[in-house]
């Protein structure tokens, strides 16, 4: 949803911030008043309660010296019934961390876990991503980055509980033990944490805390129901479309065709009388482009509105794409020199035994998440309240109080639950924010005093643009008998997605992208030269779950599965040859899935094969050995062994469900019509009839094994999907003895 | 005014004959469990029972289900009704969700699947396919969908 962030791209400082991240217990730099308690006491402040109110001004500077994502208040509530309520830093978009993150709070708590609870958060500065320092959900970084994080939030509650505990028995913090949301004195005497949380709160924040063994866990790395799953299997949890404010009216947008296209002429006299529209608004959008806003009191009323409109728009300022043509300039592109990222020294191509030469098309890819881009504002004089999903509420509610002409101050976004997003709630130019931000502002002007919901349908979500990059990739490679590669000449054209984002000065580097190229020859050894270029087009572009490596991956382990092929070797081995005694997760990730598949030792039933492949994005290394067939000219997969390796595996129930959600979404890229074109500048596809996603009935079997490892954990909600669609593929040629060069997959 | 019978409880509504059920449902009674998905019958992340049958209540007319019991995802899984209480504990046993947003659809679709069957029938996964086609998840939850549907069966017997 993100692009890989390599901690060595990263600049010094970040570094830094994220070495600190990295510790398990907290090294935040002694002051002096901390300096004071310790030298005292020999302990950690917090820890003897009496003594820390007793020097409460030191403990307070202590506490002070806390960063906001180091604060308990901001994260946990524990009402009087014990109830303990765990507010999120993230979106929660499907991908379980609403779970997560409570769950690793609640085991250094000691919480009882049916007890405890989650909400979303805002966008106050305690719910930053606490290494890269903005509100941020995406490159699957959320439990790999706030692990030590909601521990040590865990910890500092429970120490206060403990402090608490012992004030009021007045006995010694060392006698005292927790349990399940209590605490217990060596007399088993009990106190509920619903009993102590009120003077446990009031308490200072001890700053330095222990955390547990790992082998103490008794709910990290537990199998767990997702807290919602009650809510979301009955219709009561409430997302971003259904949150309504008494009066709210809902604005639905006419839009021009061609993206940054402007308004010829307007005439709204039968919009206007549709009964329930309010107003009809012209209103900027983004990239300079202009569209009409019809306000009304339902989604219905405003979209016969819109359908009433009559609009005549200038495209003559703008480039309006032609898909095909966009292909023969990406062709041209690709055979030229341009900047490299790898530069390996390698044999002259010609001079190698074996040759092999081979031509990638990927298209443009929508989101298409299922609750459809919607986003709620209520505007006073000097005051903003926003409520949408969003992967990134800081930046969203910043570029909201741009448009809005506030401080940043003067705006909250509530972060509201959402139905997918995959990458497309975070907008690299917080279009979805700024457009309803506008709407409300003009209906204000216009009089209307009312909380609007700019709600967009299936096809302007579709339609509106932010997709995969279309990409073409080149490959000339030359190797000998064993498969030795000693050539690998390579070029990618594509749009970047991080220039102009806030990730281009440590993303973007001598004019490549590395959303572009992340996945590429990592981590085989292999003597590569990579050639990048990046054309300027009219189409805004965004990260898509797993960004570059939904392509890379694509082309490395199809190629590598040729190179096998050619030279007679077992995939299998083959990979395992060129990871070598190196790399270990990713061996033992494949091993793990062809130990579970019975590949090498099962016969497949007549016309099936087996396909392999093995990527590594986001930290995290997914292996799947599938089997697939072809029938009537049509590719079936039918069975998908996973071999996982995310470290640690706070929720396997969830990583299982991630993993099944992103290899059914890489299922998807490869289905006939999964692609996004243009024609005279205007997308083609508006919706699911002409938009392929996968359905049920193209779902294979899953047997998904995780790697047991006690290392610090790495994200999955992406790396389940760049192995898919290679290993789909590396069994279809195995059966047609031809390789499938592009997405969808194309059989004739 | 237009007459609806929704989950046993008359409502008289207010609106064009022509708006879906959808949006009478969400907008006019602010009965938000059933969702927008697609607004073309491509997705069934709107689906409810029309006299117990599955339809898409996006593209169906308020007009076109006047003289018809309407039920949504809060009746079917309120405890109530033995199928929908059946396959809403399998939801959950399954930890079905994801995001979550097209699982009222889901489970409306699989309870008229289960109570289309002759009491104690097992439905094939061919027949829940077939029963669940229409309906998408982008999460791509349908693997526990498939095992939840079989799990509920299984229960009713």
């Amino acid at each position: 949803m993100f692009p890989n962030m390599d901690h060595k791209e990263l600049p010094r400082a970040l570094q830094h911030i994220m070495e600190r991240g990295r510790s398990t217990t907290v090294q935040a730099m002694p002051r002096r008043g901390f300096l004071k308690l310790t030298g005292t006491l020999g302990l950690a402040v917090g820890i003897f309660p009496n003594l820390a109110v007793a020097q409460s001004s030191d403990a307070d500077e202590a506490a002070a010296s806390l960063k906001p994502t180091e604060q308990p208040s901001a994260f946990v509530q524990i009402a009087p019934n014990g109830e303990v309520t765990v507010t999120i830093n993230r979106l929660e978009f499907g991908q379980g961390v609403q779970t997560a993150l409570p769950m690793i709070l609640a085991e250094e708590l000691d919480a009882d876990w049916n007890l405890v609870r989650s909400q979303l958060g805002t966008n106050d500065m305690a719910y930053v991503d606490p290494l890269f320092g903005m509100h941020l959900t995406g490159g699957s970084n959320t439990i790999k980055n706030s692990f030590t994080q909601y521990r040590e939030l865990g910890a500092r509650v429970r120490a206060m509980l403990l402090a608490a505990a012992a004030t009021r028995w007045n006995v010694d913090v060392s006698t005292l033990r927790t349990e399940a949301g209590a605490v217990l004195a060596s007399d088993d005497r009990k106190l509920g944490y619903g009993e102590l949380a009120e003077a446990a709160m009031a308490l200072p924040v001890p700053q330095k805390i222990a955390l547990k063994d790992p082998e103490d866990f008794r709910i990290i790395g537990q199998p767990t129901r997702r807290l919602d799953a009650q809510a979301k299997s009955s219709g009561q949890q409430s997302f971003g479309i259904d949150f309504k404010l008494p009066g709210q009216l809902t604005a639905v947008v006419a839009r021009p065709p061609v993206f940054g296209a402007k308004i010829t002429s307007l005439d709204d006299s039968a919009a206007r009388a549709v009964k329930g529209v309010k107003a009809v608004l012209r209103v900027p959008l983004d990239r300079g482009a202009e569209g009409v806003a019809v306000v009304a009191d339902g989604y219905w009323q405003a979209s016969q509105g819109r359908d009433a409109l009559k609009v005549e728009w200038d495209t003559s300022a703008v480039e309006k794409v032609d898909s095909e043509q966009q292909l023969a300039r990406y062709r041209e592109m690709g055979s030229r020199p341009g900047p490299r990222q790898f530069d390996s020294d390698m044999v002259p191509l010609e001079t190698a035994p074996l040759k092999l030469e081979a031509e990638f098309v990927f298209p443009y890819l929508a989101h298409a998440a299922m609750e459809p881009l919607n986003c709620t504002v209520r505007l006073s004089d000097d005051r903003a309240e926003i409520w949408m999903g969003s992967q990134s509420a800081g930046p969203d509610a910043a570029a909201a109080a741009t448009a809005l002409g506030l401080k940043p101050e003067q705006v909250v976004l509530n972060v509201q639950m959402s139905g997918g997003g995959f990458g497309r709630r975070f907008s690299s130019t917080y279009d979805t924010v700024i457009e309803a931000c506008e709407i409300a502002k003009a209906a204000k002007a216009a009089g209307l005093n009312a909380p609007i919901r700019t709600l967009w349908s299936r096809e302007d979500d579709m339609r509106g643009g932010y997709y995969r990059p279309m990409h073409l990739h080149r490959a000339r490679i030359g190797f000998d008998n064993q498969g030795n590669v000693l050539a690998w000449d390579h070029s990618i054209v594509g749009q970047s997605i991080l220039t102009g984002t806030v990730f281009e000065q440590f993303m973007v580097k001598n004019g490549i992208d590395a959303a572009t190229t992340e996945g590429m020859r990592n981590p085989y050894p292999l003597p590569m030269r990579l050639t990048v270029h990046h054309p300027k087009v009219n189409v805004p572009v965004l990260w898509w779950r797993s960004v570059g490596s939904t392509h890379t991956a694509f082309v490395m382990e199809t190629l590598l599965d040729d190179i096998a092929r050619a030279t007679d070797q077992d995939p299998v081995a083959y990979r395992m040859r060129l990871f070598g005694d190196q790399h270990i997760r990713h061996r033992d990730a494949l091993q793990l899935a062809v130990d579970k598949s019975g590949y090498g030792n099962t016969q497949l039933s007549e016309g099936r094969a087996w396909g392999v492949a093995v990527h590594e994005s986001f930290s995290s290394v997914v292996a799947y050995v599938v089997e697939a067939s072809v029938a009537d000219g049509q590719p079936k997969l039918h069975r998908v062994t996973a071999g996982v390796h995310c470290n640690l595996a706070v929720n396997p129930l969830t990583v299982e469900a991630q993993v099944q959600g992103a290899a059914i979404m890489g299922l998807s890229m490869c289905l006939a019509g999964s692609a996004i074109t243009l024609k005279d500048g205007v997308v083609e596809q508006s919706n699911f009839s002409d938009y392929t996603v996968a359905r049920i009935t193209d779902v294979p079997e899953f047997d998904i094994h995780i790697v047991p490892s006690a290392e610090p954990p790495t994200g999955m909600g992406e790396p389940g999907l760049p192995p898919l669609a290679p290993a789909f593929a590396n069994a279809i040629a195995r059966l047609t003895g031809k390789p499938l060069r592009q997405l969808p997959f194309n059989l004739t | 005014m237009i007459s609806l019978n929704i989950n046993g409880q008359e409502h008289e509504v207010d609106v064009d004959p022509e708006t879906p059920i959808l949006w009478v449902l969400r907008d006019t009674l602010g009965m938000s469990g059933t969702k927008f998905g697609c607004g073309a019958a491509l997705c069934g992340a709107c689906t409810v029972h029309l006299d117990g049958e599955a339809i898409r209540s996006c593209s169906t007319p308020v007009s076109a289900v006047e003289s018809g019991k309407i039920t949504t995802i809060e009746k079917t899984t309120d405890g109530t009704d033995r199928v929908g209480a059946a396959v809403h504990a399998a939801w959950v046993r399954h930890d079905v969700a994801q995001c979550g947003y097209c699982q009222s659809g889901q489970i409306m679709s699989a309870t008229a699947l289960l109570a289309s069957l002759s009491p104690g029938a097992q439905p094939t996964t061919e027949e829940i396919d077939s029963a669940m086609a229409g309906n998408i998840c982008r999460c791509g939850t349908y693997a526990r969908i498939r095992a939840a549907i079989a799990d509920a069966a299984s229960t009713l017997v």
